[in-house]
């Protein structure tokens, strides 16, 4: 065990942890955060997605020492039910889900690739979110949803 | 968002629930807090008296502040049917949606309503019975205390908003908290209660937002693998390496000194590990050294199509019209061909969570099972409990479309509670999900159809083989689910049985028997088409791996072989496809979608395959497909615009067009999304979705060995007509357009190549060999 400090959504926490803990496991067990879901624990889903710095980073596969120090943003941090963020807002708007499961793997990669990419193209797009999954199949709404945040960036 | 929005959100927020008995209404009250605590459990008085369903106050209960609480049997899976069955009380009762507070599948308060599948959720609950009717009684109760109270007959009261005036003099009014002051309505479900027709309706036949969106979008949407519950452990469950492996040994010291590890926990054939903290308990389950027997072994993948049609099997008529071999004899020409189906895997996003506490003889399991009280059953029989002691309260997990985790690790989390008597949460690994769920079935269908000289369809004989072992546990097979036959109960067994004639009436629920048939047994046709002679046999053969309902379970197979076969036979007439379809069908509803579907596509008028289509490069089809889903639960047909490359076999749709007429829609938006979800799933089905396994054990464990179509994929455009008809009862509405996809794409791919490809998925390799060998 050892004594790690994470800064997540705008809050520094210290947690006491084994070091090769997946960095999901702290945010969804010792912080309780309901964003970041366990999709498969192997990186090729995308539930599991968070920012770090920024960047989509999939937290099922990332030890939570590799993070600390790091500015972590999960879906929850993003905006509010009464204060979206504008995708978050865009997601509202286009009803883009179905059981919601899949939401932090979309909406963060899309934003992560967006704020990057402003001006990216479709194509570019798709192959940036080649490695999320959405079972429900919500794809069409989602993608509406995303290009509509793309005019807004 | 709106205020309304936000209080929807709240009261959808699915925080922990107190269960609060006041002034002889159960009222539920919603914790800021995510945390139950455990004396706050609330009843375990779960005697069928307490939700009896032909009681009023079992469905809705108005408290003394007016808000409006209903119980409902049939839970939101991801289909949208909280917001729906939100609006249908809304509706009924007249008040706004955010009046309304639903609760679902919570084995302590709400209705036994058995099993959320089937597309049943909206025939049970909006058509005359159930919910809609208990909320139609409650209004006309309240309406008849406010005749009394205001002196005046039923027919001069005029409701709105929870309150309830004389016509034309808003002055007199009531409101339902001064008729009702918090007390129960002690009325039995009037089953001549009016309902509001249609033409009334303000809240339901409309597109309100999904009630839960917000809350998903932000992150904060409770599902139940965030269910947290004080003093809770944490379980990782050891799977068998192969089916029909057993526990040869556990050697503990194998994990000694690992940190928080609190149990190893055995049950015949069950094994699973609790710690305190997950992480822990992953890696104790991964570290400990357990020995197995070898696997019975599996027959190979490669033959197993015709492995199926050699076993013994369960055999059934669905139709015999008895002369389909003298027809056959005498047809100007027979097109006869094999269609094959693999099994698929529901695949959840989310491998399924659950969170039990068994304290001595009671249980509360939080689950995302579709079947909240047959679980208490089943997870009653494991543990060795009353079924009356054990609650089964249903939080969302992830889209399951079918049978998914969901009550396997139900299962498991109970076993584990009750072998440290603390709480215990268990979510499954992506390989122990993938490897042990029950399956969707696989299918080798032949047919053979008959025409006569003018190329119309004078005989269709159908035979199937498919594989099953166990399904939904229902009230007694824990067996029929991984955890329970670990743990010593059996799946369903299984019987070779001869067919015998059909008796009854005609029911084609599995869609066996296709569109174009009459469908007679006995006197009376119950089909949607017009060929007389008619031999519907299946043969259900002993799976080797568990199967269960997929989304269109065995419907959307054999739609896939009916579909496509009738599109072989229009072209060997060198017909239509879509007129082809509409000669031989009889029942309107279903051409009228078909025109529909082929009306938004812009269909041509001719036979396929397209004429001069190009060999080489990019070739591009069209494809019809349709159904009358289950036989009676909803009219659906679809045109599929693919390309072809033909240098790769890839096959990619680029646009879809589905007309549906599922009768009175309850929220046009709601269903949209459900019919674009349907047939994009239905699309990775078609082009990529297939189970594998080598010798011993079950191969495609995760995303990389299963393929789902990804957000990066391309993704065709999704065109819907929806036929919104008030003089009809509704149907369900959630497996109308998978059921057709992969048809429509094998029919499209025809047109655009000339070459059929009879076996699903349609992978490139496949399609670029059928390509070669044309």
């Amino acid at each position: 065990m050892s004594s790690i400090t994470l800064t997540v959504n705008r809050q520094r926490h210290t947690v006491d942890v084994d070091p090769t803990t997946p960095l999901l496991y702290v945010l969804s067990d010792d912080l309780g955060l309901r964003g970041p879901k366990f999709g498969c624990g192997l990186g090729q889903c995308g539930a599991c997605t968070v920012l770090s710095g920024g960047r989509a980073i999939r937290s099922c596969v990332t030890p939570v020492s590799a993070v600390a120090g790091a500015e972590i943003t999960t879906l929850e941090g993003l905006g509010t039910v009464d204060r979206p963020h504008p995708i978050q807002k865009a997601f509202i708007q286009e009803e883009a889900a179905q059981c919601g499961f899949c939401l932090s793997g979309v909406v963060l990669t899309a934003k992560a690739f967006l704020d990057q990419n402003p001006k990216a193209s479709d194509a570019e797009l798709r192959q940036a979110m080649s490695t999320v999954l959405c079972r429900c199949f919500t794809h069409v709404r989602m993608l509406r949803a995303i290009k509509r945040y793309r005019q807004e960036v | 968002m709106t205020p309304e929005a936000h209080d929807a959100f709240v009261r959808a927020g699915f925080s922990r629930r107190d269960f609060l008995k006041t002034s002889g209404v159960l009222v539920v009250t919603f914790g800021a807090a995510s945390v139950v605590p455990l004396a706050a459990q609330g009843p375990f008085d779960t005697r069928p008296s307490h939700v009896d369903p032909q009681r009023l106050d079992s469905w809705i209960a108005i408290a003394a502040d007016g808000k409006v609480t209903a119980y409902t049997g049939k839970a939101e899976l991801g289909q949208g049917m909280f917001t729906a069955q939100t609006q249908l009380v809304a509706e009924e009762l007249s008040v706004p949606v955010s009046a309304v507070t639903l609760v679902q599948c919570d084995t302590a308060v709400c209705p036994d309503q058995g099993t959320t599948s089937g597309s049943q959720s909206t025939p049970t609950n909006f058509n005359e019975r159930n919910l809609a009717q208990a909320a139609a009684t409650a209004r006309e109760a309240l309406a008849g205390m406010a005749a009394t109270r205001l002196g005046v007959s039923r027919d001069q009261l005029v409701i709105d908003g929870g309150a309830i005036s004389i016509k034309g003099n808003n002055s007199r009014r009531v409101t339902y908290r001064d008729l009702l002051a918090g007390q129960a309505f002690n009325l039995q479900v009037d089953p001549q209660a009016k309902r509001k027709p249609a033409s009334d309706w303000k809240v339901l036949g409309k597109p309100v937002p999904r009630l839960d969106m917000p809350a998903m979008a932000a992150g904060e949407f409770e599902f139940v693998h965030n269910v947290r519950v004080p003093g809770m452990l944490h379980g990782v469950v050891i799977r068998p390496p192969a089916p029909g492996a057993t526990l040869a040994g556990i050697d503990e010291s194998s994990i000694a000194g690992m940190t928080g590890i609190l149990k190893v926990a055995t049950r015949k054939n069950f094994v699973g590990v609790v710690a305190e903290k997950p992480w822990q308990a992953r890696q104790a389950a991964s570290t400990l050294k357990v020995s197995w027997t070898p696997g019975a072994g599996l027959p190979s993948q490669r033959d197993f199509y015709d492995y199926l049609r050699k076993q013994p099997s369960r055999d059934t008529f669905i139709v015999n019209s008895k002369d389909v071999d003298d027809k056959l004899a005498k047809a100007a020409a027979v097109v006869r061909a094999t269609y094959l189906h693999p099994y698929q895997m529901h695949g959840s996003m989310g491998t399924s969570c659950a969170v039990a506490d068994v304290q001595g003889s009671k249980a509360t399991v939080w689950s995302p099972t579709q079947s909240a009280y047959p679980t208490r059953s089943g997870v009653a029989m494991l543990l060795g409990l009353q079924p009356d002691n054990v609650r089964v309260v249903f939080v969302r997990g992830a889209g399951c479309y079918g049978i998914n985790g969901a009550d396997t690790v139900s299962y498991d989390a109970a076993l584990l509670s009750q072998a440290v008597g603390k709480p215990v949460r268990v979510q499954l690994s992506r390989q122990d999900e993938m490897a042990w769920e029950n399956y969707g079935f696989p299918y080798v269908i032949d047919q053979r159809v008959g025409i006569d000289a003018d190329g119309t369809i004078i005989a269709w004989d159908y035979e199937a083989w498919f594989a099953s072992m166990g399904g939904r546990p229902g009230t007694s097979t824990p067996g029929n689910v991984v955890t329970g036959m670990l743990a010593g109960f059996s799946p369903a067994p299984f019987a070779p049985r001869a067919a015998t004639d059909p008796t009854g009436r005609f029911n084609n629920g599995s869609n066996a028997a296709p569109s174009y048939v009459v469908g007679r047994v006995g006197t009376v046709a119950g089909g949607a088409g017009i060929v007389a002679s008619e031999r519907v046999l299946t043969h259900t053969i002993a799976s080797p791996f568990f199967t269960g309902p997929l989304r269109s379970p065995s419907r959307l197979q054999n739609t896939f072989a009916h579909e496509c076969l009738v599109d072989e036979v229009a072209a060997r007439v060198k017909a239509d496809p879509v007129a082809y379809r509409i000669k031989h069908v009889s029942d309107p509803r279903l051409k009228h979608v078909i025109s529909e579907a082929a009306r938004v596509a812009r269909w041509e008028t001719r036979p396929s395959p397209k004429p001069g289509s190009t060999r080489t490069g990019v070739a591009s089809g069209r494809g019809m497909a349709c159904v009358v889903y289950e036989g009676d639960n909803g009219y659906v047909a679809l045109v599929a615009d693919v390309d072809v490359n033909t240098a790769t076999g890839q096959v990619i749709a680029r646009r879809l067009f589905v007309a549906q007429d599922c009768g009175p829609v309850s929220n046009p938006d709601g269903m949209r999304n459900q019919l674009e979800g349907g047939a994009l799933q239905g699309l990775s089905r078609a082009l990529g979705e297939e189970v594998t396994w080598d010798d011993q054990k079950v191969t495609s464990i995760d995303w990389r060995t299963y393929h789902s179509m990804t957000l990066g994929d391309e993704m065709p455009e999704v065109e819907s007509v929806l036929i919104d008809r008030h003089d009809v009862d509704a149907t369900g509405a959630g497996e109308t357009a998978i059921t057709i996809v992969a048809a429509a794409v094998g029919n499209a791919i025809f047109d655009a190549t000339g070459v059929r490809i009879r076996q699903v998925p349609f992978t490139p390799e496949r399609v670029k060999a059928a390509l070669v060998a044309r």
